[in-house]
């Protein structure tokens, strides 16, 4: 199952954060910056799976943004992978281009949960 | 799906939002929202009553706000309100405020509980999404225990909109997988199942989701489930990708769905139905079909959706490894993506190959690529992906490509990345033991292991091969020339060091013979290392060298002269000081002979399941290395590679490292055998200090000197075991891994006689067995017996590995006696006991009789066992007494008599047990014409309840 949900841009600050699990408000914080640097320190060379303690980190990169998805052992890492790209592709038709989500996100971080939701239950 | 529209004003909201933005500072801001929170606190004090519009517009402010990072201390009544409005957007604004803040005051939950169902029962499916959504953001305990018993309803109602449907299935997963006790499983189970056939793919996609996770608990409730996924599959997969429009994905039809379709099946084993299992062979067909077909898209959007489909068929396939047909098809399409040039494919396949190896059916197919997965380890740019490599490697290693995959591992070693060295260096070891031809090469391998990672060389890894070259003496004069050659490099690691100094220590004479390693050679090599080496290492070189003092007695003057150097006898570390002085004082004061015997070649170790596997699994987690230990490739490799061969035994064994070397601290591994420990243990029956057996040179023998070596105890001690017999004549007296004694007697007045029955519990022979039975010479004034003359029939030399063999004693009792013998043979003055009975009358002037002080003991004492009449009745009888019925008044009470037999004398005794339930305790009095005799009944029979 999907344990959370984030967009992180280069910089390391979270733009969007969706847990389906729960964890303290303090762990996440630190949950986030553990896993924004393992993204960054990761080359085109490598490949988009990175294993982080009992999950899977299973990530993409749109320009400067990153977007991370914690999985566990049961859920199919390619799938997850596609996935990340078809709600880029939803968002990209809600707000006309992803480009300005960063822009959007940039202080209000969660507006969007919401609207992750919407687009996350159909789908998956 | 409501749309973000930009018309639907807000403007304030719009306003305050720039005005933030255009903050230069953080005071600034601060200060701008002290302000407006100030303004909305206002508003909702005021007397005016807000319109929807403007609650709905103040709440998002606080919204905005609390986003910022600020604290909110109000508005949650008025976000409360706005969820009873008839206007979506309205409602939405509430909803949203109680999913993001409701962690933070859960107080809330009670308040939106009646909102949330109203919108539930309200019948218009916008609504009922919004409060379905809350409840699943939420998530809470609270939250299930108010609406698990609804969702179900809903979900299975006929007249449920789709999306509702499919809001409701994803939102019963939620709170299952929050507190599965708190959804009940019903008949709505199967009409859940039939959402599978549903019109609607998002239905579908959420039922399946849902499914997949009930039915981990309850398979049998879902089990119709497994035919209905298969004809969906089946429908997907053939369909052209114009056939479900909405749902198809750059020309693959519903991907996500197949996926979780294929992850359904996973959670049952293949369907039994023939017609149903034909169906889903072909999808199964048609998707690695579809893999060798052209792509429909150049988009890389496309390939990865289509693989992810084969990915997941490739699980099942390996998930049934029933069908040899698809296993290696799967295996020749991971093959392939082994070479591609998308690195996330090539890990992906790793991974699914290295659980296709274990199959038996695919093992040599997955074989086949191993030329490519050596070139993956050794040029891959990911360090994930190397290890999936070296993890590959590992589960197809067999007999006939060890010595490759070993020596490309020890390549790779020298170059790995830090993180993973241990590892590799774990499923070197366990590789190059499991399928070792020869051990010269196993030797050889874990040697250099040391040499290129010393550091990553766990205490496992080099306890372990100390076992294996200890147990087999074919490879100890290599694994000593091999030793005393890698000692001789400049830098050595510590690791070598231990190995080094272990092995020539007991292994250093048979490489003697050459000048070129002659003894004090030896000894200056090793010493050359010593002041290099931290405490465990020097403790163990002092060990050695003591050893090469028996081996090599040329080596005396010399090494006690290193023992006897102030560095060493004044240590500051104790046990290198008490190694030293003791060491050197027995190098002075013991003979040759007791040297010898003290400081002889150690026995083989007790064959064990390998302490290096261990180390893995406990490294991966259960279940990690199951598919790496499996025997089933490769039965025979057990047979000369014993030690991963596990063994029955329930018996503790003392640690490798105890028994191995002795350094945690405790007695010097030298120790004279044969000591403080003699008559504790039943093991002494062969091997008294009045008659020591003779032992023969097969290790097997050697098991059963005791020593620092032992084997550990046997299960209960003397005294238990004693306790056990003294109320029956049969049982098991001994037990450990190699033996098994057991005992049956029969007593009949002053004579006894007892039969010992031998079992050899291993698969090889003992030799020169010769059970000697010793007792101490004031006890054969009291019971004198068989034991001391031949016994009647004398024990086979040879025991078959398997085979039991008898031994009769003749026991007589010459007068009463307290120790029973040898404090092991369970014979015991009860054993003579000669049931007698007699009226009440009888009894108590019998008892009157017996009145003087010395001749009654008494004892009070507290129930160990369940106090259960019959089974004391029993227990009193196998004591030996007879039982009188009628005798005391107190029906609850146990009276008994009877004289014991002794060929001197006869001594009367009577008995009475008192228990008493409700204390749970017992009295017990014996009163016998022998003081000590009374006594001794008395201490031996109370042990029983």
């Amino acid at each position: 199952m999907i344990k959370f949900f984030l967009m992180v841009n280069k910089q390391g600050q979270t733009r969007l954060s969706k847990y389906y699990e729960h964890v303290d408000v303090n762990k996440r914080t630190l949950l986030e910056t553990e896993v924004i640097k393992s993204c960054l320190s990761r080359s085109n060379e490598q490949c988009s799976f990175i294993e982080y303690k009992d999950f899977k980190l299973i990530y993409r990169q749109y320009a400067a943004l990153f977007i991370v998805v914690g999985v566990n052992d049961t859920e199919n890492e390619m799938a997850i992978y596609e996935f990340i790209h078809n709600f880029v592709e939803v968002l990209d038709e809600y707000f006309s281009r992803v480009e300005p989500i960063n822009e959007l996100l940039k202080r209000g971080s969660a507006l969007e949960p919401q609207q992750a939701s919407v687009s996350t239950t159909p789908i998956y | 799906m409501p749309a973000v529209s930009k018309g639907d004003g807000m403007r304030g909201l719009a306003v305050f939002i720039s005005d933030i933005r255009n903050c230069k500072s953080k005071e600034a801001e601060i200060k701008r929202i002290n302000k407006e929170l100030a303004n909305i606190r206002s508003k909702f004090k005021g007397d005016k009553a807000l319109d929807g519009y403007s609650k709905k517009k103040y709440v998002c402010k606080l919204l905005f706000i609390f986003l910022l990072g600020h604290d909110i201390d109000f508005g949650h009544m008025e976000a409360v309100n706005l969820l009873s409005s008839n206007k979506y957007t309205e409602k939405q604004i509430g909803y949203l405020f109680i999913s993001v803040l409701v962690n933070s005051n859960s107080e809330l939950i009670r308040l939106i509980n009646n909102a949330i169902k109203n919108d539930l029962a309200s019948r218009n499916p916008t609504f009922m999404c919004l409060a379905l959504h809350c409840i699943a953001n939420v998530g809470s305990r609270e939250m299930g225990e108010a609406f698990a018993a609804d969702i179900p309803r809903i979900l299975v109602a006929g007249d449920s909109m789709d999306s509702v449907k499919q809001s409701a299935a994803l939102c019963l997963l939620r709170l299952y997988k929050a507190s599965p006790d708190l959804v009940p499983m019903g008949e709505w189970t199967a009409r859940v199942v039939h959402l599978l056939n549903d019109q609607h793919m998002g239905v579908v996609t959420a039922a399946v989701s849902l499914i997949t996770c009930l039915c981990k608990k309850n398979p049998d409730d879902f089990k119709t489930c497994i035919s209905l996924a298969v004809s969906r599959l089946s429908r997907i997969v053939s369909s052209a990708s114009t056939d479900l429009q909405d749902y198809t994905y750059y020309f693959v039809p519903a991907p996500w769905l197949s996926v979780k379709l294929l992850r359904l099946l996973q959670c049952y084993p293949p369907p039994e139905d023939a017609a149903v299992k034909g169906r889903l062979v072909e999808c199964l067909e048609t998707v690695l079909n579809k893999a060798q077909e052209p792509p429909k898209s150049k988009k890389v959007q496309h390939s990865n959706a289509k693989n992810a489909i084969l990915f997941e068929t490739i699980s099942l396939i390996i998930h049934y490894d029933s069908e040899p047909n698809l296993l290696v098809r799967a295996c020749n399409q991971l093959g392939q993506f082994l070479q591609h040039r998308e690195t996330n494919l090539r890990y992906l396949a790793l991974e699914s190959m290295c659980t296709l190896a274990s199959s038996e059916f695919s093992h040599e197919a997955v074989k086949t690529h191993i030329d490519t997965v050596i070139n993956a380890l050794k040029t891959e740019r990911d360090v994930s992906v190397r290890q999936r490599a070296a993890d590959l490697l590992y589960a197809m290693c067999d007999r006939s490509n060890a010595k490759q995959i070993v020596s490309e591992m020890l390549r790779y070693l020298e170059t790995a990345d830090y993180a993973i060295r241990e590892e590799i260096v774990l499923k070197v070891a366990i590789l190059a033991e499991k399928y070792a031809v020869d051990y010269s090469w196993y030797v050889d391998t874990i040697l250099n292991l040391i040499r290129i990672a010393g550091d990553y060389v766990s205490e496992e890894v080099w306890y372990r091969v100390l076992q294996i070259v200890t147990n087999r003496d074919d490879v100890q004069g290599y694994a000593a020339k091999t030793v005393f050659e890698a000692l001789q490099a400049p830098a050595c690691h510590e690791n070598m060091v231990k190995v080094g100094g272990y092995i020539l220590g007991e292994f250093g004479n048979l490489i003697a013979g050459d000048p070129r390693s002659s003894p004090p050679v030896q000894f200056s090599l090793l010493h050359s290392k010593f002041h290099l080496c931290s405490v465990a290492t020097r403790a163990l070189l002092l060990s050695t060298y003591i050893k090469f003092i028996n081996l090599f007695p040329e080596t005396k003057a010399t090494i006690q002269g290193v023992l006897r150097a102030g560095s060493q006898l004044r240590n500051a570390d104790v046990e290198l000081q008490q190694r030293a002085v003791e060491y050197l004082t027995l190098s002075s004061v013991a003979s040759t002979d007791v040297l010898a015997t003290v400081l002889e070649e150690m026995p083989p170790f007790p064959e064990r399941e390998s302490s290096i596997l261990a180390k893995l699994k406990r490294k991966k987690g259960p279940g990690a290395a199951s598919a790496l230990d499996d025997g089933r490739r490769d039965p025979s490799s057990n047979d000369i590679n014993g030690g991963v061969e596990p063994t029955p035994s329930t018996v503790s064994t003392p640690s490798p490292s105890a028994d191995l070397l002795g350094l945690r601290a405790a007695p010097p591994p030298a120790a004279p055998p044969a000591s403080a420990g003699a008559g504790n243990l039943l093991v002494d029956v062969f091997d008294g200090p009045a008659a020591q057996p003779s032992l023969g040179p097969t290790p097997e023998e050697a098991f059963l000197s005791p020593g620092p070596e032992d084997i550990g105890p046997p299960i209960p001690e003397a005294d238990e075991l004693l306790n056990k017999f003294v109320c029956k004549n049969n049982g098991v007296l001994f037990e450990n891994q190699l033996l098994q004694i057991g005992v049956k007697s029969e007593f009949r007045q002053n004579l006894g006689r007892m039969y010992l029955f031998y079992g050899n519990k291993t698969s090889v022979q003992f030799q020169n067995f010769s059970p000697t039975v010793v007792h101490p010479g004031d006890l054969q004034t009291h019971i004198l017996s068989g034991l001391g003359q031949p016994p009647t029939k004398r024990v086979a030399a040879q025991v078959d590995g398997g085979a039991q063999v008898q031994q009769v004693l003749n026991i007589e009792c010459l007068r009463d006696f307290l120790t029973p013998p040898l404090l092991s043979l369970p014979v015991t003055i009860n054993k003579f006991f000669q049931p007698t009975e007699m009226a009440a009358q009888d009894f108590f002037q019998r008892w009157k009789q017996l009145s003087l002080p010395q001749q009654e003991a008494q004892k009070i004492f507290k129930a160990n066992h369940p106090m259960d009449a019959e089974v004391t009745k029993a227990k009193l009888l196998g004591f030996g007494s007879a039982l009188l019925d009628n005798v005391d008044p107190n029906p609850e009470n146990f009276v008994g008599a009877g004289i014991i037999q002794t060929k001197a004398l006869q001594v009367g005794c009577l008995l009475r047990l008192e228990p008493n339930a409700q204390a749970q305790m017992y009295r017990l009095t014996l009163r016998t014409s022998k003081e000590p005799v009374s006594r001794h009944l008395c201490e031996l029979l109370a042990q029983q309840f």
